[in-house]
C-alpha cells in the first residue's frame, strides 16, 4: 500500500466557483439574473433539428430523378406522418395495384426533393434540450440565448481522472480513513442516491454494487487499470471521458493503484458529510484540459468577500510540500530541500532539470522535477 | 512556390517559428562562409489558450529567447520583429507554422470509400490536415447516420469529392444532401460559414452548388481524380492552405497579426514537415520515410517511386497512436504481449498497467529509472509499428484501376491496390519527435527505427535532433537552398546505416558476408542468423557522415536489394551509431521461449550499446 499523500490538484474548503451552462445551440433562457438555482432547475432550452432520413423515391418508384416531382403528394415543407404515401405513380389503367409508393419513414417535414438524385429527404421532429443548473448557486450572468453563469461558495476537489457525468447526491464517507479499501462490504442499501467517499484504491465489486444499490456517485483515492477495463468492458485508450453510462459517476482524486486518498482531502470531504456534492467524471487529458470535480455548494450571500478565498498557484520553492507521480518513488510525499540549477543526468541517462526531495521518514532523493505535483491546499 | 519579394542573394538572416500546441518553437538560420547554417533554437509556451489568447505574445517570447542565445537583436522597442537585417540587428525573412489550437481538422467525402473518398483523404492529409472521418456512399453507415456524423464532428472544413469528369454526377450530389441536411457548423467561430472544397466530377457542380452554396462557404477546385488512372491533388491542397489561413488562422486569437509579420503563409505544421520530406527526396532523387511520433499521435511520411519519374508523396496520421496522451491506448491495441517482447526482463502485468496509465493522466512526467526507459521505448517501438502497418495501407497505387495483364503477370498475385511502400528500396529512415530525438542514447533511436520498421537492404537511419523540420518546410518554399543546406547540415542527427537482408533462413545459417574500409583499417567476416553487429564508421569534423567502400554477399535466398544471393558493392555512410548489421531476417520473428528472448534480446541491446549492461543484467 502506497503511503498516504496530498493531490497537488485544486483542494480548497472554500472558493467562489462558477460554471457556465451553455446551450449547444442557440435557444431559450429560462433563468434570470438573481434566481437561486438548484441542480436540477431547468435553466436553458432548446430544440436540435430532427434526425434526417432520405428516401430514394426514383427508385422506390422506378422512375428517373427527374420526374419524382410529379409523382410526389407532399412538396417541401409538408408535413408527414410514418407510414403516410408521400409519393405514387400515375396508376396504369386508372388501377391502382399498378401504383408504386414511397411512405414516410418518420414523423416530421419534407426538407428536400432532388431532382438530380431522386432523393427525398425528411426531416424528424426537433429534439428538445434542456440545460440544468448542475449547481446549487445563483445566476450571476444571462448569456442572450445561449444559457448562464451560476456561482456559489463552496468547497472544491478537483480529481485526477473519473468517469460518467454530471449528478448530485448527499455526501456519505463509508471508509474509516483515507488508507481503507473501498469495497463491496461497505457500500449499503443506504447508499442510494449518495455521493459515496472512499479511502484508497475502489475495487470494481465495489462500483458494480454501488450501481445496484443506486448510489450517485463514487468519490475515492485510486482505481485499478485491469478493474476499470472489466468495468467499462473495453480498455482505455485515451483519457477523454464523461459520456459513460455505467450508472454510477466515480472520480479518482489521485490515480491508478493502490493508493490512498489524500489526506487533507479525505477530512474536507468527511467534514461535509451529510451535505449535497455536485460531481462530474468528465475527464479530458489534451490541450484544454478538463479534470473531474466535486463541489459542495453552501448558500453565503455572493456578495460576501473573503480573502482567504482566492486560489493561487505557488511556485515551486525550498520547503515547497510535494508529491512524487512516477516510478520509482512514486506516491511518496515530501517536500523540496534543494533546488539544484544545473542538468543532471538520471539513472535512466536523460538529462533533466532535478530538485532533491525529503521524504516524510527523512531519507532523501532525487527526481526530475518533472516528476513530482506541488501539494496545493 | 511561394512569391518572395527580396532577393534570394541578399537574404543572410533566417527567422523561423513554429507554434505547437504547448511549445513555439523558434530557430535563426544565418549565412556564414557562403552557407546556411542553423545558429540557435529558442522556445517559449504557446499562447493561444486563456489566459493569454493572442498567439503573438508566446512568438515574441521565443523569438526573444532565440534572439539572446544568438546575441541579435530581432524586436524593437514595440515589440516588432525587425527587418532587414544589419550587422547584429533584425532579420531577412520570418516564416511560421502551426499546429496550436488542434491542428486543420477536416472531414473528407467522397462516393467510393477505396477510390474518391481515398484520394480526397489523402489530399487532406498531404496538406497536414488531422481528417476526422470519411463519409463516402459505401462506407457501411446509413444516410441519417452519416448526417448525424457531419454534424456532431464540427470540423475545421470539408473537401467533398466524387465521380472522375463526364461520369454520373447523382452519387456526388447525393453527398452534398447529405451535407446540407447536416447543416455543419464550423469548430472555430460563429459568426462565419463553414468553408467545403469541391473537388469532385466536373459535371457535377452545378448541382453541388444548388444544393449546397446556400449553407455552406463553397469553393471549387478541378477534379482530384479526373480519371481513374490519375490524381490530381495539388489544386485541393492549394485551396485547403487558402482556406486554413483565410478562415481557420483567422478565427485563432492572434493569429491575424501573426499573419501580417510572416512572409510566407502560414502553413500546418504537418504540411510543412511533408514538404521538406518531399523536396529532400526529389532533390537527391531517394526514397525517404519519416515519422513524427508525439505525445498524441504519430504521422508517417514516405516518398517512393514505383515508376520512374516523380516521387509518390504520401502522409498518413494515426490518431490515437502517441508516447504520453495516447500510450494507453498503444498499449490496447498493441495488447500487452507485443509490448512484454520488446523487454529484456518479467514485469509485473497489474503494475505495468497501472503505470501506463498514470502516464496517460500525468502525461509531462519521464522515466527516471532505466527499467522506466527501456518499458517506455518497448511501447515507442509498437506505436510505430502499428503506424507503419496503418501508412502501408494507405500508399498505395490507385483502387480501382483496371490492369491488362499478361501472360507473365498471371504468376504475380500483385493486384490494384498494392502498398507502394517497398522496404529493399527505401533509402533513408528519419526519426522525430521526443522519445526518438530525446533519447538518451542515440543507439536507442537507431534501435527502436529498426525493430519498428524493420528496413530491409541497405537504409540509412537519421533523427531530427530539435524537429525543426516544419520550418524548413515552410524555407523551402522561398529558399530552397537555404532550406536543404541546414536540414543536411544541422536538422539531422545521422546514426549511420542498417544492412539487413530480406527472406527467411534457418536458424545458424549464414546471413551474409562483408568487407568493410573502415578508416582504420578493413573488416571483414561472416553475420550469422540472429545476430546483430555494429561497425563503428561516424563523422567527419563537419558533422556529416564518413563514407566507406563496402561489399556485401547475401546468403543465396536472401536480398540486399540487388537480388537474391546478389552481392552489393556500394559506399555506406556512417554515423553516431554506425553500421548495422542485422542478421534476424525478415520478417523478423522472436524466439518465442521467454527464456530464449530475454538472451536474444540482451545479446542485441549490448552489442547496438543501446543500454548500459548492469541494467541489461538479472532483473
Amino acid at each position: 500500500m502506497a503511503h498516504a499523500y496530498t493531490p497537488g490538484l485544486k483542494v480548497s474548503g472554500r472558493l467562489l466557483i462558477t460554471k457556465r451552462r451553455i446551450l449547444p445551440l442557440k435557444g431559450e433562457v429560462v433563468a434570470k439574473v438573481g434566481d437561486r438555482v438548484k441542480p436540477d432547475t431547468v435553466v436553458a432550452r432548446t430544440f436540435l433539428p430532427g434526425d434526417v432520413e432520405p428516401i430514394n423515391v426514383s427508385n422506390q418508384l422506378g422512375v428517373p430523378p427527374e420526374d419524382i416531382e410529379g409523382c410526389m403528394l407532399k412538396k417541401v415543407g409538408d408535413p408527414v406522418v410514418k407510414d403516410e404515401i408521400i409519393a405514387r405513380t400515375k396508376p396504369l389503367f386508372g388501377l391502382k395495384i399498378f401504383a408504386s409508393e414511397s411512405r414516410a419513414t418518420l414523423n416530421g417535414t419534407v426538407e428536400t426533393i432532388s431532382v438530380v438524385t431522386g432523393q427525398v429527404l425528411l426531416r424528424g421532429k426537433p429534439i428538445p434540450v434542456e440545460v440544468k443548473a448542475y449547481i446549487d448557486g445563483e445566476v450571476v450572468e444571462v448569456v442572450k440565448d445561449e444559457g448562464v453563469v451560476i456561482s456559489t461558495w463552496g468547497s472544491f476537489v478537483q480529481g485526477i481522472f473519473g468517469i460518467g457525468g454530471e449528478t448530485h447526491g448527499v455526501i456519505k464517507v463509508v471508509a474509516p480513513d483515507n488508507t481503507t479499501m473501498l469495497n463491496e462490504n461497505l457500500i449499503t442499501e443506504d447508499c442510494k442516491g449518495c455521493i459515496i467517499v472512499g479511502g484508497s484504491r475502489v475495487t470494481a465489486e465495489a462500483i458494480r454494487k454501488a450501481v445496484k444499490v443506486g448510489a450517485a456517485g463514487v468519490v475515492t483515492g485510486g482505481f485499478d487499470d485491469k478493474d476499470l477495463r472489466d468495468f467499462l468492458g473495453y480498455d482505455l485508450g485515451v483519457a477523454i471521458t464523461g459520456s459513460e453510462e455505467i450508472g454510477v459517476t466515480l472520480v479518482v482524486t489521485e490515480g491508478f493503484g493502490d493508493i490512498s486518498m489524500a489526506s487533507t482531502t479525505f477530512a474536507l470531504l468527511k467534514s461535509h458529510e451529510g451535505q449535497l456534492a455536485c460531481i462530474n467524471g468528465a475527464t479530458q487529458i489534451r490541450a484544454g484540459v478538463i479534470r473531474p470535480e466535486v463541489v459542495i455548494p453552501v448558500t453565503d450571500d455572493l456578495k460576501v468577500k473573503d480573502a482567504a478565498v482566492h486560489y493561487e498557484q505557488k511556485g515551486l520553492d525550498i520547503g515547497s510540500p510535494v508529491r512524487v507521480i512516477r516510478h520509482p518513488y512514486f506516491g511518496r510525499l515530501g517536500a523540496v530541500s534543494g533546488l539544484p540549477s544545473p542538468l543532471q543526468v538520471l539513472e535512466s541517462e536523460s538529462k533533466a532539470r532535478v530538485l532533491e526531495v525529503t521524504f516524510e521518514d527523512g531519507t532523501k532523493a532525487i527526481v526530475p522535477r518533472a516528476n513530482v505535483e506541488l501539494i496545493e491546499s | 512556390m511561394s512569391e518572395l519579394k527580396k532577393n534570394l542573394d541578399d537574404i543572410n538572416v533566417i527567422l523561423a517559428t513554429d507554434c505547437g500546441s504547448t511549445t513555439t518553437k523558434s530557430i535563426i538560420i544565418e549565412k556564414r562562409d557562403g552557407e546556411y547554417r542553423l545558429i540557435a533554437r529558442g522556445e517559449a509556451p504557446t499562447t493561444v489558450e486563456a489566459p493569454f489568447e493572442d498567439v503573438t505574445m508566446g512568438v515574441l517570447n521565443a523569438v526573444a529567447e532565440v534572439g539572446e542565445l544568438s546575441n541579435r537583436v530581432l524586436l524593437d522597442d514595440n515589440g516588432r520583429i525587425i527587418t532587414p537585417a544589419k550587422g547584429n540587428v533584425g532579420c531577412d525573412i520570418y516564416i511560421s507554422t502551426s499546429s496550436a489550437g488542434g491542428g486543420l481538422q477536416m472531414m473528407v467525402a467522397g462516393v467510393v470509400r477505396s477510390m474518391t473518398a481515398e484520394s480526397a483523404e489523402r489530399a487532406a492529409l498531404g496538406a497536414g490536415a488531422i481528417v476526422m472521418d470519411v463519409i463516402a456512399s459505401n462506407d457501411k453507415r446509413r444516410p441519417h447516420q452519416q448526417i448525424e456524423r457531419i454534424r456532431h464532428l464540427r470540423p475545421d472544413m470539408i473537401l467533398l469529392s466524387g465521380g472522375i469528369d463526364g461520369g454520373t454526377t447523382s452519387h456526388v450530389v447525393e453527398i452534398a444532401e447529405l451535407i446540407s441536411a447536416a447543416d455543419p457548423k464550423p469548430r472555430l467561430g460563429s459568426g462565419y460559414r463553414l468553408p467545403v472544397i469541391y473537388a469532385g466530377n466536373k459535371n457535377a457542380r452545378e448541382a453541388v452548388s444548388d444544393t449546397l452554396a446556400s449553407k455552406v462557404d463553397l469553393g471549387i477546385v478541378d477534379n482530384l481524380r479526373p480519371v481513374l488512372e490519375r490524381e490530381n491533388l495539388l489544386p485541393a491542397r492549394e485551396k485547403i492552405h487558402d482556406l486554413f489561413m483565410e478562415h481557420v488562422m483567422a478565427q485563432a486569437p492572434g493569429y491575424r497579426k501573426l499573419m501580417e509579420w510572416t512572409d510566407a503563409p502560414i502553413m500546418p505544421t504537418p504540411g510543412a514537415v511533408g514538404l521538406i520530406i518531399k523536396t529532400i527526396a526529389d532533390i537527391e532523387h531517394i526514397e525517404a520515410v519519416g515519422v513524427d511520433i508525439g505525445g498524441a499521435t504519430t504521422d508517417v511520411f514516405s516518398v517512393f517511386r514505383p515508376e520512374p519519374g516523380e516521387g509518390v508523396f504520401n502522409r498518413t496520421v494515426s490518431a490515437n497512436l502517441g508516447m504520453s496522451y495516447s500510450i494507453s491506448n498503444v498499449f490496447a491495441e498493441a495488447t500487452l504481449p507485443n509490448v512484454m517482447r520488446w523487454v529484456p526482463f518479467n514485469m509485473d502485468e497489474r503494475d505495468l498497467r497501472n503505470r501506463v496509465k498514470n502516464k496517460m493522466i500525468r502525461p509531462t512526467t519521464i522515466p527516471q529509472a532505466m527499467e522506466e526507459l527501456i518499458f517506455e521505448q518497448a511501447i515507442a517501438k509498437e506505436a510505430l509499428r502499428l503506424a507503419f502497418i496503418q501508412h502501408k495501407s494507405f500508399a498505395t497505387v490507385l483502387k480501382g484501376v483496371q490492369k491488362q495483364r499478361t501472360i507473365g503477370d498471371a504468376f504475380e498475385q500483385d493486384s490494384s491496390g498494392g502498398t507502394i511502400v517497398n522496404m529493399l528500396t527505401l533509402d533513408m529512415l528519419i526519426g522525430s519527435g521526443g522519445v526518438l530525438s530525446h533519447a538518451p542514447r542515440r543507439h536507442q533511436a537507431a534501435m527502436m527505427l529498426i525493430d519498428a520498421f524493420l528496413p530491409e537492404g541497405l537504409t540509412r537511419l537519421a533523427v531530427d535532433s530539435i524537429f525543426m523540420m516544419p520550418q524548413l518546410g515552410v524555407l523551402s518554399t522561398l529558399h530552397p537552398k537555404a532550406a536543404t543546406e541546414v536540414f543536411e547540415k544541422d536538422c539531422l542527427i545521422h546514426l549511420g546505416t542498417c544492412v539487413a537482408p530480406a527472406g527467411e533462413v534457418k536458424k545458424g545459417g549464414e546471413v551474409m558476408s562483408y568487407r568493410v574500409d573502415l578508416p582504420d583499417g578493413q573488416v571483414s567476416g561472416s553475420l550469422q542468423f540472429g545476430e546483430l553487429k555494429l561497425l563503428l564508421l561516424g563523422l567527419d569534423e563537419r558533422g556529416l557522415p564518413l563514407k566507406a567502400k563496402a561489399v556485401f554477399e547475401p546468403a543465396r535466398n536472401l536480398d540486399l536489394g540487388a537480388g537474391k544471393g546478389n552481392k552489393v558493392e556500394r559506399e555506406v555512410s556512417g554515423g553516431v551509431v554506425g553500421i548495422i548489421l542485422d542478421g534476424r531476417g525478415r520478417p523478423f520473428v522472436l524466439p518465442t521461449d521467454n527464456v530464449e528472448r530475454i538472451a536474444a534480446l540482451r545479446r542485441w541491446m549490448l552489442e547496438m550499446k543501446a543500454y548500459p549492461p548492469e541494467a541489461l543484467g538479472g532483473k
